[in-house]
């Protein structure tokens, strides 16, 4: 029924190696600050349902995970989120999303300043053609913010823990950075505009295992400041980093329309262990249909 | 021979001669215009060389050979050059943005609009004569003059730079858009921070290459009323003529000479060209992006 490439087919559960992020066991989502509230949420391309019925809350300085099967629509629920969608043209976000209790689709939201506070870090690593210095000083520049402009930029590098093996060199070509680097070059740059959230689409998807290590470490460093919104289909990787995780399916109508629903939304550890659905176990222990 | 041999054998020898024989049509077809070319730039040059001198270069016509040159048209050719640099950049460049990151692309206007300029570019450039006598000359009343005759030029080569500009703003990937986006800038910043310094190698190129196709059109010239003998310096708003129509007149004389100045002539414009056509390849080699 479900559609997988090899290449991300989960592992058994026995190689899922629960180490349960962070400790999670005294997360207690009823007493974590809301940042984000989803309500009825859907998503339509050109008049046609890619997402349907998503409701769920994104919590404060945690970092929350979205995983499940190809065309299941997770990445563009996180593009919902800093209205990326709203670049397409033919689609249409219905429902509500409430960003500390402001309708982020309301009529006076301007999205650009909607993107300023909620950043993003895309799947393929995407630096802009110019220096390394410069491109973590784009957003602070687009933003006005022309004083202690080297401050930042090396305070930010310094979060994405890119700074020592770039520092010497903030004149070169980012595109002279290995792919982790300019991963991390590409968190940089969305920090710089210290903002409250980031969220990020598959970050790690292109990069080899160590660079991963290095994004996922980064990951857990971060949630003390900021709010983070992962996209994976590594489920060690949603196990390792994120206190929550949204398993995400696929719903297959009769005439063969495919609408991603979400199935359900839990502590990582209980998506990993305990989940209440038959499909998410199915998922996370490799069995499907 | 084991059959593990066997296999490693050519199939055929049919499929080796055919191979071979489309080879040769391929290099026959590239001779063809590689060996035209040659011919031709021999040819003038021959002929035109020992004729190439300061005269040509700084001497109005005349009816005596000897001191013949071709200064007006040269110096119209530049202007003309100059005033098209300046109307059809911002022009083009500005059609191509906003095709390209503005037009939705489901609207029938916006793909009526896309049709018509690939329409436009395929115009015969005498049909921009006409429209040029009938609209510049007569209906705004510019008068055959220099101006009339780059303005034409403008709209004759302004499809060829929105066609080029356009590939080479579509050629910024769109992941650099949305990392400028996801940053907090608005289209305006996105637009003139990354695509467009991203793509102005590209448009740089193309536009050269349309300039280059302008210096050397003759027939919307003659019809917005260049002259065949302009002895004195063109100015904006005055009679001209244009190095092409100068070579056609002097190798419409009946001296052998004047041909032989006409060659010398054509030297130059094929100096010009190159040397602009050199120059766009230049740009698009040094810029060149990966991505």
């Amino acid at each position: 029924m479900l559609e997988m490439d090899r290449t991300a087919a989960p592992p058994r559960m026995a190689e899922v190696h629960v180490e349960t992020a962070a400790g999670q066991s005294d997360y207690e989502p009823s007493k974590r600050e809301v940042v984000f509230d989803v309500e009825e949420l859907e998503v339509l391309y050109a008049g046609v349902p890619a997402l349907t019925g998503v409701t769920l809350q994104i919590h404060k300085s945690a970092v929350t995970a979205f995983i499940g099967p190809s065309g299941c629509g997770k990445s563009t629920f996180i593009r919902c989120f800093n209205r990326m969608n709203d670049l397409i043209p033919s689609a249409r976000v219905e429902g509500r999303i409430l960003y500390h209790d402001e309708d982020l689709y309301g009529p006076e939201v301007d999205p650009v300043e909607v993107r300023k506070l909620i950043g993003m870090v895309f799947q393929k690593p995407n630096p802009f053609p110019k220096s390394i210095y410069d491109n973590v000083a784009f957003g602070p520049r687009v933003l006005g913010w022309s004083s202690g402009l080297d401050e930042r930029v090396e305070q930010a590098l310094h979060q994405a823990a890119l700074w020592d093996e770039v520092k010497d060199r903030l004149k070169e070509s980012a595109l002279s950075l290995s792919g982790g680097q300019q991963q991390r070059l590409c968190i940089a740059r969305a920090l710089a505009v210290e903002p409250e959230v980031i969220l990020m689409d598959e970050p790690a998807s292109a990069l080899d295992p160590i660079s991963t290590t290095r994004i996922e470490d980064l990951m857990h460093e971060l949630k003390r400041d900021y709010t983070i919104v992962i996209v994976t289909h590594n489920m060690q990787q949603a196990a390792r980093v994120a206190d929550m995780t949204a398993f995400f399916s696929v719903d297959v109508e009769p005439d063969g329309r495919r609408t991603g629903v979400l199935v359900e939304y839990d502590l990582t550890s209980k998506i990993f262990t305990t989940p209440a659905d038959q499909r998410t176990e199915d998922y996370v222990t490799g069995r499907f249909g | 021979m084991s059959a593990q041999g066997l296999r490693l054998r050519s199939r055929s020898r049919g499929d080796s001669v055919r191979g071979v024989a489309f080879q040769a049509l391929l290099l026959f077809s590239l001779a063809i215009g590689f060996v035209t070319l040659g011919v031709l730039l021999v040819d003038v040059l021959q002929r035109g060389l020992p004729y190439l001198d300061g005269a040509l270069l700084t001497n109005p016509p005349s009816t005596d050979p000897r001191i013949a040159g071709a200064r007006p048209a040269i110096l119209a050719t530049i202007y003309m050059m100059g005033i098209l640099l300046v109307t059809v950049l911002p022009l083009g460049v500005g059609t191509a943005i906003y095709l390209e990151e503005y037009a939705n692309k489901e609207r029938w206007y916006n793909r009526f609009l896309d049709l018509n300029i690939q329409n436009l570019a395929a115009v015969p450039s005498i049909v921009y004569g006409i429209l040029g006598l009938a609209f510049l000359v007569r209906g705004l009343g510019l008068g055959r003059v220099l101006l009339a005759g780059a303005l034409i030029l403008t709209l004759l080569v302004l499809p060829i730079v929105i066609v080029a500009s356009r590939e080479a703003i579509r050629a910024v990937p769109d992941s650099i858009r949305q990392g400028g986006y996801a940053l907090g800038a608005t289209q305006w910043q996105v637009i003139w921070r990354q695509v467009l310094p991203n793509a102005i190698p590209g448009i740089a190129t193309g536009s050269i290459l349309a300039l280059a196709r302008a210096i050397g059109e003759t027939a919307p010239l003659i019809l917005v009323g260049a002259l065949t003998y302009v002895s004195f310096n063109p100015t904006l708003m005055g009679p001209f003529t244009a190095l092409p129509i100068q070579i056609y007149q002097y190798i419409a004389r009946p001296q052998e000479e004047f041909k032989l100045i006409a060659a010398a002539a054509i030297i130059v414009l094929l100096v010009i060209l190159l040397t602009m056509n050199a120059f766009a390849i230049w740009l698009r080699n040094r810029y060149q992006k990966r991505w």
